[in-house]
C-alpha cells in the first residue's frame, strides 16, 4: 500500500509541485491550504507524514505541528517542514514544537525526495 | 510539466501582489497594525519562496532584502515609515514586470534596492557559515566508532532510529550492535520511550559530514560520538587493538579493571561480564569492531595485492553448476527421508546439509554472474558503424554496467540488444537536418541501462528519437488482420503489437531493418529466458524498451503441486495465491471456467483436462491464481504439496514444440515433475475457447 504524505502550504503552486513530486514518486497526497484546513482533514483520515509550510494565515506550521503532537493517530509521524534560509528561529521553534526535520526552500524535487526517504523509510 | 507549474506560480504572484498593495495602502493609514505587516510579509516571503522554485531568481534576489526589512518590523526592530511603503509600492509594479516576463531597467531596480539595503541598519542577517571547514576524511576509506544515544523522547519527533541506522549501512561496510543497558524492568517501561542506544563501527570514504549528515534531523535529540579509528596508513597488517584496549578507549571500562582481569587466565570477555564489570552486548560490540576493521583491513590488503583471480574454462563451471544442481535434488532427497524416519541425529545431519547446500548454492551461482558491462562495450563500435552507414549521429551512453547476471543470460542477451540497438537508431533517431528543425540536438542519443529490480534485472534501451506513432502501429496491426478496427486497447498493448511476426512499420526495406523480422525473434529469445518485454513512446521525445530479466536460470523458487499421479511445478515468481474450489463453486459458474476471488471474476484452467489426465478431481480441488501480464489466471491442479527448489533441466528436443512446458525438474524421490509456462498455458487455453470446436 503507498503512504500517504499531506502537504500543507499556503502557496497553490508549491502545493502543487510538491503533490505532483510525491504522486511521481508513488506516495499518496492530501493537500491542505493552512493549518486550520490541514486539522480539519487530518480528523477524518489518517496520513504516514506530514509536510508543512511555516507561514500561513489562520493557523501556522508551528501550531499546526503542536495540535498534530497532540493527536494519538499521529504523534509518532514523521513531520517536516518547509523554512527558508533566514527563518533559524523559526526552524528552532519547529523543532521544539516536534518536527522531525525540515527542508530549506527553495528545493528541488529529487531533494525533496531524498528528505521523504530519510524519514520516512 | 515545469511550465504548468511555472503558470500558477505567475496567477498566484500577481494575486499576492494585489493583496500585499492593497494591504501597503491600509498600513500607510495605520503603520503599527501587526496583523497588516503579518500579511505583508507573508506575501512576499511567499512570492519570494515560491518563485526560487520555478526559476524566478531575479524576483527571488529582488524580494529577498524588501522580506528582511518586514521581519524587522514584525520584530519590532524598524517602523514603517511612508518612505518605506513607498518604495515597497514602487517594488511591488517592478515584481510584477518581471513576472509578465518583461526586463525592467536594472539601473531602476538596482536603485530601488540599494534604498532598501540603507534602511537595514548593519550587514544583512548573514548567511550560515555552512561546511567551510575541508572534510579531510573525505575521499579516504575511513573506519569510524560511532555510538548514538537517542534520548527517550525520539520517537515524539517523529523520528525511526532505524532508519537513520539503514541510512549509514548505505554509506558503506558497517556492524551496529544494540546496547540494551538502558532498558527498564517490563513494569517501569514506558512503550512510547526510547532505550536502545546503538554502538556503530563503519568504514566509508565519503568524510565525516556525511556521517553528521545522517544524524542532521537529530542532532540535538541525541549523544552521537563521532570517533576515527582506522584509516588505510594505519594498516601494517591484520592485528587490530585488543579488546580491552578498545573498551578503555570507549570509556565503557577503567583500565585499572582490565589490568585485574587479565591478571586470571580466562577469556578477557567472560571475566568482564561474570563479574558485572560491563555488559555482554558492550563486550559485543567491541568484538564487532575488532573483527571489522581487521576484515577492511584483509580486504584492503588484498585489493592492494591486485584482486587475486583464476581464468577458468567456462564449461568446468558449467559442470559445477550442474553437479550442485544435482547436489540440491539429492540434499532434499535425504531431508524428506529425514522426515519420514524420525530420527534426531539423521535429521540434524540432514539439517546441516541443507544449509551447507544452500550456502554452496548461492556461492556457485555468484561465480557465474558476470557484470554486464562487457556486453555493453561492445555496442559502442555496433552504433559508430550503424549512424556512419545511415548518416546519422548518434552516441552511446551506458549505465549501471557493473549489474551482475548470469552467464548464460548474457549470452543470449546479445542478439536481441543488438537488434533493439539497431531498430532504434534505424527508426528511432532521426536524421540530424529533421532533430535540428525539430529544436532538438543534432546527434542522438540512444542509452543502455541496466539495474536490479528484485529478482529481475531490468535492462533498458532508451533514445532520444521520435517515438513510436501508437495510432500507425494501430492501423498496420488492422491492416494485417492482428486487431480488430474496434478493439479497446491501452497504449502498451497496441505498442507491443510491433513484437508480433512479420509486423513491420517501415514502408522500405533498409539493410539495416524494416523486413518485419526480428521484433519477434527478440521476443522470442527473451521469452526463452523468462523475461518480458514492454514498450513505452512518447511521441517526438523517443522511446523505451525494458526487457526484465530473471538474475539466474539454474535454479527457481517454485511451487510445487500434484495431479493425479504427476507433479508439476509452478514458478513462484508468477504465484500470487492458492484458493480452494469446491464442487459448489464448478456449480455456481454454470460450467464456465470462472471463479469469483476477493470480488474479482478469475477465469481457470483445470490442468486434469488439458494435460488429459485420467481419474476424477477430488471434492476439493486447489487453484494457483497466477498473474499473467495484467491479468490474473488460476491453474486447477488436485493438491498443492509445498515450495521447491527447481533446479532446471532442460527437456529433450522430441518435446520442443510443447509451449506450455518449459522444463523438468527431479524431485528428491527421482520423479520427474515438468515446470508449467504459466503463460503459454493461458494463452492456449485463450485460444481454444474464442476458436469454436
Amino acid at each position: 500500500m503507498s503512504k500517504t504524505i499531506m502537504t500543507v502550504d499556503d502557496s497553490a503552486s508549491v502545493r502543487q509541485m510538491v503533490a505532483f513530486t510525491l504522486k511521481e514518486a508513488g506516495y499518496g497526497v492530501i493537500e491542505a491550504s493552512d493549518g486550520e484546513d490541514a486539522l480539519v482533514k487530518l480528523s477524518g483520515c489518517s496520513i504516514h507524514m506530514l509536510l508543512t509550510d511555516l507561514n500561513m494565515p489562520h493557523l501556522d506550521g508551528i501550531g499546526l505541528i503542536r495540535a498534530v503532537r497532540q493527536s494519538p493517530a499521529h504523534k509518532f509521524i514523521p513531520i517536516v517542514m518547509l523554512t527558508t534560509e533566514s527563518q533559524a528561529e523559526k526552524k528552532q521553534e519547529g523543532k521544539q514544537a516536534g518536527a522531525t526535520g525540515w527542508i530549506v526552500k527553495p528545493f528541488s524535487p529529487p531533494q525533496l525526495i531524498a528528505v521523504i526517504k530519510k524519514v520516512l523509510g | 510539466m515545469k511550465d504548468k507549474h511555472a503558470q500558477v506560480y505567475q496567477q498566484e504572484a500577481s494575486e499576492l501582489l494585489e493583496e500585499l498593495e492593497a494591504a501597503l495602502l491600509e498600513l500607510k493609514d495605520d503603520s503599527t497594525n501587526k496583523e497588516l505587516i503579518g500579511r505583508i510579509f507573508r506575501a512576499l516571503h511567499t512570492i519570494k519562496g515560491s518563485g526560487a522554485m520555478f526559476g524566478f531568481d531575479n524576483i527571488v534576489s529582488f524580494t529577498h532584502d524588501i522580506e528582511n526589512i518586514y521581519d524587522l518590523i514584525r520584530n519590532n526592530k524598524l517602523k514603517v515609515t511612508d518612505i518605506l511603503t513607498g518604495l515597497t509600492l514602487d517594488a511591488c509594479d517592478i515584481i510584477r514586470d518581471i513576472l509578465r516576463g518583461g526586463s525592467p531597467d536594472a539601473s531602476i531596480r538596482q536603485a530601488l534596492q540599494k534604498q532598501f539595503t540603507q534602511l537595514i541598519s548593519g550587514p544583512a542577517d548573514g548567511q550560515s557559515g555552512g561546511s567551510s571547514d575541508e572534510d579531510r576524511h573525505e575521499g579516504h576509506e575511513t573506519t569510524w566508532r560511532i555510538r548514538f544515544r537517542p534520548r527517550q523522547d525520539i520517537f515524539a519527533a517523529g523520528v525511526n532510529p532505524v532508519l537513520l541506522l539503514a541510512e549509514l549501512k548505505d554509506l558503506g561496510p558497517c556492524r551496529i550492535t544494540a546496547l540494551t543497558d538502558d532498558i527498564p524492568m517490563l513494569e517501569d517501561i514506558d512503550p512510547e520511550s526510547c532505550y536502545i542506544s546503538w554502538d556503530i563501527v563503519l568504514t566509508t570514504d565519503q568524510g565525516e559530514n556525511a556521517i553528521r549528515d545522517v544524524f542532521i534531523f537529530v542532532e540535538d535529540r541525541c549523544d552521537l560520538f563521532l570517533e576515527v579509528i582506522d584509516w588505510p596508513t594505519l594498516a601494517d597488517d591484520n592485528s587490530y587493538k585488543k579488546l580491552g584496549e578498545i573498551l578503555t578507549e570507549r570509556g565503557d571500562i577503567h583500565p585499572n579493571t582490565i589490568q585485574k582481569a587479565l591478571g586470571a587466565q580466562k577469556r578477557l570477555g567472560e571475566i568482564l561480564t561474570s563479574e558485572g564489570h560491563v555488559t555482554p552486548e558492550r563486550i559485543h560490540s567491541a568484538l564487532a569492531e575488532q573483527e571489522h576493521v581487521r576484515e577492511m583491513r584483509a580486504r584492503q590488503s588484498a585489493a592492494s595485492a591486485g584482486a587475486a583471480t583464476i581464468r577458468v574454462p567456462a564449461e568446468r563451471l558449467d559442470t559445477l553448476v550442474d553437479m550442485v544442481g544435482e547436489l540440491v535434488t539429492v540434499q532434499s532427497r535425504l531431508s524428506q527421508l529425514a522426515e519420514r524416519i524420525i530420527d534426531t541425529d539423521l535429521a540434524l545431519v540432514a539439517e546441516e546439509i541443507e544449509r551447507l547446500t544452500a550456502v554452496l548454492r548461492d556461492n556457485t551461482m555468484s561465480i557465474r554472474m558476470l557484470p554486464i558491462s562487457n556486453t555493453f562495450s561492445k555496442f559502442k563500435r555496433l552504433v559508430y558503424d550503424l549512424s556512419r552507414e545511415l548518416g546519422k549521429d548518434v552516441r552511446l551512453i551506458t549505465q549501471g554496467g557493473e549489474t551482475e547476471l548470469d552467464k548464460t543470460v548474457i549470452e543470449k542477451l546479445n542478439d536481441p540488444l543488438v537488434h533493439l540497438i539497431r531498430n532504434s537508431i534505424d527508426h528511432g533517431i532521426e536524421a540530424p537536418d529533421i532533430r535540428a528543425a525539430g529544436g532538438k540536438p543534432r546527434a542522438g542519443m540512444v542509452k543502455l541501462s541496466a539495474e536490479h529490480s528484485g529478482a529481475h534485472v531490468l535492462i533498458k534501451i532508451e533514445d532520444d528519437g521520435a517515438g513510436i506513432d501508437a495510432a500507425r502501429v494501430r492501423r498496420r496491426a488492422v491492416e494485417k488482420n492482428l486487431l480488430s478496427p474496434d478493439a479497446v486497447l491501452s497504449e502498451t498493448e497496441i505498442l507491443s503489437f510491433i513484437l508480433a511476426p512479420g509486423f513491420s512499420l517501415s514502408d522500405t526495406v533498409s539493410s539495416v531493418s524494416g523486413r518485419g523480422v526480428g521484433m519477434d525473434v527478440v521476443k522470442k529469445s527473451i521469452d526463452s529466458l523468462g523475461g518480458t518485454i514492454e514498450i513505452a513512446s512518447r511521441p517526438g521525445a523517443g522511446s523505451t524498451i525494458t526487457l526484465k530479466l530473471p538474475l539466474t536460470l539454474a535454479i527457481i523458487d517454485s511451487l510445487l503441486v500434484k495431479t493425479g499421479d504427476s507433479f508439476f511445478v509452478v514458478p513462484l515468481a508468477s504465484v500470487e495465491e492458492c484458493v480452494e474450489l469446491s464442487r459448489a463453486d464448478i456449480e455456481q459458474a454454470h460450467g464456465r471456467h470462472v471463479i469469483t476471488v476477493r470480488n474479482e471474476i478469475v477465469p481457470y484452467i483445470p490442468l486434469r483436462k488439458s494435460f488429459a489426465i485420467a481419474g476424477a478431481p477430488p471434492e476439493i480441488e486447489q487453484i494457483i491464481i497466477s498473474s499473467v501480464g495484467s491479468e490474473r489466471i488460476g491453474i486447477v491442479v488436485d493438491q498443492v504439496v509445498g515450495e521447491h527448489q527447481t533446479v532446471i533441466k532442460n527437456l529433450g528436443k522430441f518435446y520442443r514444440d510443447i509451449q506450455e512446458v518449459s522444463g523438468a525438474t527431479i524431485l528428491g524421490d527421482g520423479t520427474v515433475a515438468l515446470i508449467l509456462d504459466v503463460a503459454k498455458l493461458a494463452a492456449k487455453a485463450e485460444a481454444e475457447t474464442l476458436v469454436p470446436a
